[in-house]
Order: structure tokens, then C-alpha cells, then sequence
């Protein structure tokens, strides 16, 4: 188990994004979250993994002002936005109509969104109904969508849980890549250890209502699962989450 | 009949290339679309109509339907033409279409208002639902006293009278689809900013446009059913004065001709709400699975 140094709540630090201390969230009789404490800086990419029923999504969507809290305290920024699991897109709005929804009118936001859905590939897609998009195509809408409002706080749901692993890989590396060129602050809640470790700078495991690892991910990137040191971490991350991987993937010999 | 070498073989009725395919083989058959020439449907639902209006047709040369039961189709066709030519339907029609839109107007408005606001807030569900259940329950028919007393027998007690005959189908099928709202993109665009206005405005009642046109189509035929109940107390003018005024001198083709009316008035709103739908929901034909029709 470790934990990086976290600052303390009185500590007044620019840099944070998001900082979560005792944060406890009760269902029935059951503390989903218990005393859990988080901080991320700005511009930095913390994946969250967990068993399903962990708390992960209760927490996010706590960051995300969708549920309520009991007891603690939640800092976030004043922008942020959430990437739903599934896309959500309006069905009776065009895709840039989906992008822009709720944002003032006007051709400058216009604009904007055709920016942003040029990011995603979507430029040419602009006038379509979202009945008509593949399952990728949808998620990269929501994507645009949510990168159009300049998030200092990035909130992913799963996001790419929905999609065929062909689609999911280069909706990954797209992510990487708005998330270099855009630097918010990025809470990416998974039950995929690979696409954590290949994502984050940071992975936290959340077990029992709180983090009982959050540490660093400094596998050199581009990150590639037949790195020693990549396997090394995805078999620790298993075991923290209750799964022995030495009896699921072969890892490279002198691990373990 | 020989027994079978193979005891699980499917039964399938192509056996005949079984030495070249290792199993019995069948190729797909997706749903054919015959292509239809552009006249076809038009001509197919006009199909009942025409057989109905021979039907009547014979029935009357062959004097099976007598002129004081019913006039033939050729009286009623002159009668349209005296009705017309002297004045009395188009006025009557003028003065009828203008009741039973103005009340529809007003029917189908409060309606909407009152399901977008109990199907979307809970207070407005709480305070406002039981009530208008209650009210809805009663015949709007066994108003009409009641308005005569509070209205007199001008337009006002005619058009609130088919006001509050549309108000209820449309709010009951506002108050469904607004409820029947999808939850998760209501939740996505308030998590977006998007206000509780502008929520109803762009998500809610979009998604509940199929809802809201069953609505307005139960809506438009109740309006010429109530219009039809108001003509009937001493109105001076309106289809429902000509039929009154026909019902005293036995004439039954002007009769025919004022039911007929009706009959029109009904077909009409239908295909204007087709219209609407089509026009309303661009999306819905859009993406896999296409058009439900």
C-alpha cells in the first residue's frame, strides 16, 4: 500500500485541481465511501480502478455535482465536465447542435464546436443525426462535447466500456492526445488495468470505501503492455483488486 | 421409406446438392421491400371509402334505402350544391372551424402546460395531478347545463365547452411522454448547465413529440365531438344549426351532407397530424432500423 504525499487541506496550492478529504457517501447501511481523501493537480491524468460496486462512479459523480456527499470535504474546479459511458447525445439535436448544447448561441461557439469536432475527426459529421453515428463516432461526439466548455476538470465514466477493442484502443490514444494538447485536470474512472496504466500518470485502486493504492505510473511511454515494468504494475494493480494475474497472463520472467 | 443413416440431420428441403455441402445449407432471406409505384398507397386507402359510397349508391337506386331514411349520393351531391351556391355551408363551416379551433387552441395549450409541469416537477405532480384526474373523469358533456348557466348561450360557453373536451387527452399523453423522459440525458445536460427550461424546451418535449401528436390527434377528433354538443343548444349559426334546422323539415341530404362534413373534418385532422409528424421528427427516420413506417 502506498500513498503519495497529499497535501493538506489548509495548504492553499494553485496547482490543485481537485482535493478530497473524508469524504464519506452512505447507501442503506453500507459506506460505499469511507473517509476517502484524493488530490489531483491541474493538468494531471488519475485513473481509478475498482471491482464494480466499489464506489468509483459514486465518486465521480460526487466530483461531478450529480450526487451529494455525507460528510467531508470535495474542492473542484468551477469547469468541468463528464464523459458518460454511454454517449447521452440528444437524439432530436444535429451532432453540433449536440456539441454545443447549453453554451450561449452564436457563430463563435459555432465555430468552437467545429473545432472541437474537427479534434475528434468528426469535422464531416457536423450535420448528421446522432441516430446515424456508430458507437465510436457517438462517444467521440461526447467527447467534443465535453471539450468544447475548456475543462480544468475532465471527468471520464467509463467511457470507453461500450466500444469493440479495435474502437477502444484509438479512442484511448485520442484521449492521450487532447489530454496533452488541452492539459485539464483528468479523473478516468475503469475496470481496466491496461487502459489505466496506459493512460495515467497516476493510478489509485479504491477497495472498501478507500484508496488502498495510489501511486505513480512511471512506465516509460509510449507505454506498451510487453514492458517488464508495465506487466509488473498491471500485476500488482490485479492483485490489489482481488484478481492473482500470474494465473491469467504469462508474465516475462524475474517479475514476481 | 428408408430409415435415416444420420439421426440428427436437419430437415431442410434442398437436400439434392448434399454431396458437394457437408451439411444441408440454407441461404438467408432478409425481408423483401417490393418497390410500390407512388400512386399505390394513395389508391389503396381510398379503396374503403369508394366501396362504402357504392355500396350506398346502390343500396338507394335499387330502393332498398328509401329517400326519408336516407337521400341517394346524387340528392346529397345537389344539396351540396344549393348549400353552397345560397351560402349557408360555407358561413356555417367558416363559423364551426372558427369555434372548434379557437377552443382546440385553448384546449390543447392548457394541456401542455399542465403535463409539462406535473410530469417534470414533483410539487407540480403533488399539487396539481389528483385534481385534474378528478376533473378528467368527469363527461364534459354533463357541463353543458352548467355552462349555459354561468356562459348564457353565446360563444364563449361553445368554446370553453370544447376547451375543456381537448384540455384532458392532451394532458394525460403530455403528462406520459414528459415522464417518460430519458432520465440519463436530462441528468447529462444539467451536468452540461443547461437549464431546467431549456431542458423541457430542447430534450423533454422533443422526446415526447410522439406522445404529445397521439395527444393532439385524441384531441382533435374530441374537439369536433364537442362541437358537434354545442351546436346542438340553440346555436344560430354552424354545422350544427344546419343539421338542426334539417331535422325539422326532414330533409336527411342536408342531413348527409352535414355528417359527411364532419366525417371530412375528422380525415382532415388526421392527415395534418401525418403531416406534422413527418415533418416534426426529422430524426426519427434517420439510422438503423429506419422509418416504423
Amino acid at each position: 500500500m502506498t500513498t503519495t504525499s497529499t497535501s493538506s487541506i489548509g495548504g492553499a496550492d494553485a496547482e490543485t485541481a481537485v482535493r478530497i478529504a473524508g469524504l464519506r457517501r452512505t447507501f442503506g447501511d453500507r459506506n460505499v465511501l469511507d473517509g476517502l481523501e484524493l488530490t489531483i493537480r491541474g493538468g494531471e491524468f488519475v485513473a481509478l480502478l475498482g471491482a464494480s460496486g466499489s464506489g468509483k462512479t459514486t465518486l465521480l459523480r460526487i466530483l461531478g455535482a450529480l450526487d451529494g456527499a455525507d460528510e467531508g470535504e470535495v474542492l473542484v474546479p468551477p469547469a468541468r465536465t463528464i464523459v458518460f459511458q454511454e454517449p447521452r447525445l440528444v437524439p432530436s439535436k444535429k451532432v453540433l447542435a449536440n456539441v454545443t448544447v447549453a453554451l450561449p448561441r452564436g457563430a463563435a461557439t459555432r465555430e468552437r464546436a467545429r473545432t472541437a469536432l474537427a479534434e475528434v475527426g468528426l469535422e464531416r459529421h457536423a450535420d448528421a443525426w446522432p441516430g446515424t453515428l456508430s458507437g465510436g463516432e457517438a462517444q467521440r461526439v461526447a467527447l467534443a462535447r465535453a471539450l468544447v466548455r475548456e475543462p480544468e476538470l475532465l471527468l471520464l465514466d467509463e467511457p470507453f466500456a461500450a466500444l469493440d477493442a479495435l474502437t477502444r484502443l484509438r479512442m484511448q490514444d485520442l484521449v492521450a492526445e487532447l489530454c496533452r494538447a488541452h492539459r485539464p485536470a483528468v479523473l478516468l474512472v475503469t475496470h481496466d488495468v491496461d487502459e489505466a496504466v496506459r493512460l495515467a500518470d497516476r493510478v489509485c485502486v479504491l477497495r472498501d470505501g478507500r484508496l488502498i493504492t495510489d501511486e505513480p505510473v512511471t512506465v516509460d511511454r509510449p507505454r506498451d503492455p510487453g514492458d517488464p515494468a508495465f506487466a509488473e504494475l498491471r500485476h500488482r494493480l490485479l492483485a490489489d483488486l482481488g484478481v492473482h494475474a500470474a494465473t491469467r497472463t504469462p508474465l516475462p520472467s524475474g517479475v514476481n | 421409406m428408408t430409415a435415416p443413416t444420420v439421426p440428427a440431420a436437419p430437415t431442410v428441403p434442398a437436400a439434392s446438392e448434399a454431396s458437394t455441402a457437408p451439411t444441408a445449407l440454407v441461404r438467408p432471406r432478409p425481408p423483401r421491400v417490393r418497390p410500390r409505384r407512388p400512386g399505390h398507397t394513395a389508391a389503396l386507402r381510398a379503396l374503403g371509402p369508394l366501396v362504402l359510397l357504392a355500396a350506398w349508391w346502390v343500396a338507394s337506386a335499387t330502393g332498398v334505402l328509401t329517400a326519408d331514411v336516407l337521400a341517394s349520393p346524387a340528392q346529397v351531391i345537389d344539396a351540396v350544391g344549393e348549400l353552397w351556391g345560397n351560402g349557408q355551408l360555407p358561413d356555417a363551416l367558416a363559423t364551426s372551424l372558427t369555434r372548434s379551433g379557437v377552443g382546440l387552441v385553448i384546449g390543447l395549450t392548457t394541456g401542455l402546460v399542465l403535463g409539462v409541469v406535473t410530469g417534470f416537477t414533483r410539487l407540480g405532480d403533488e399539487l396539481l395531478d389528483s385534481s385534474v384526474q378528478t376533473l378528467r373523469t368527469i363527461p364534459f358533456l354533463s357541463l353543458v347545463p352548467l355552462f349555459m348557466v354561468w356562459f348564457g348561450i353565446n360563444e364563449t360557453a361553445k368554446i370553453l365547452l370544447i376547451a375543456v373536451a381537448t384540455t384532458f387527452p392532451m394532458y394525460v399523453s403530455t403528462y406520459g411522454g414528459v415522464r417518460g423522459a430519458d432520465r440519463k440525458l436530462v441528468e447529462a445536460m444539467r451536468s452540461f448547465g443547461m437549464g431546467r427550461l431549456a431542458i423541457v424546451r430542447e430534450v423533454v418535449l422533443p422526446g415526447a413529440l410522439p406522445s404529445l401528436l397521439a395527444g393532439l390527434r385524441l384531441s382533435m377528433t374530441l374537439s369536433v365531438i364537442a362541437l358537434i354538443a354545442a351546436e346542438e343548444i340553440n346555436a344560430t349559426a354552424g354545422i350544427g344549426y344546419l343539421m338542426a334546422q334539417a331535422q325539422s323539415y326532414a330533409r336527411t341530404d342536408v342531413l348527409a351532407v352535414c355528417i359527411l362534413v364532419y366525417g371530412l373534418l375528422g380525415l382532415t385532422a388526421d392527415a395534418l397530424v401525418r403531416l406534422l409528424e413527418r415533418a416534426l421528427m426529422p430524426w426519427r427516420t434517420a439510422g438503423q432500423g429506419g422509418a416504423p413506417r
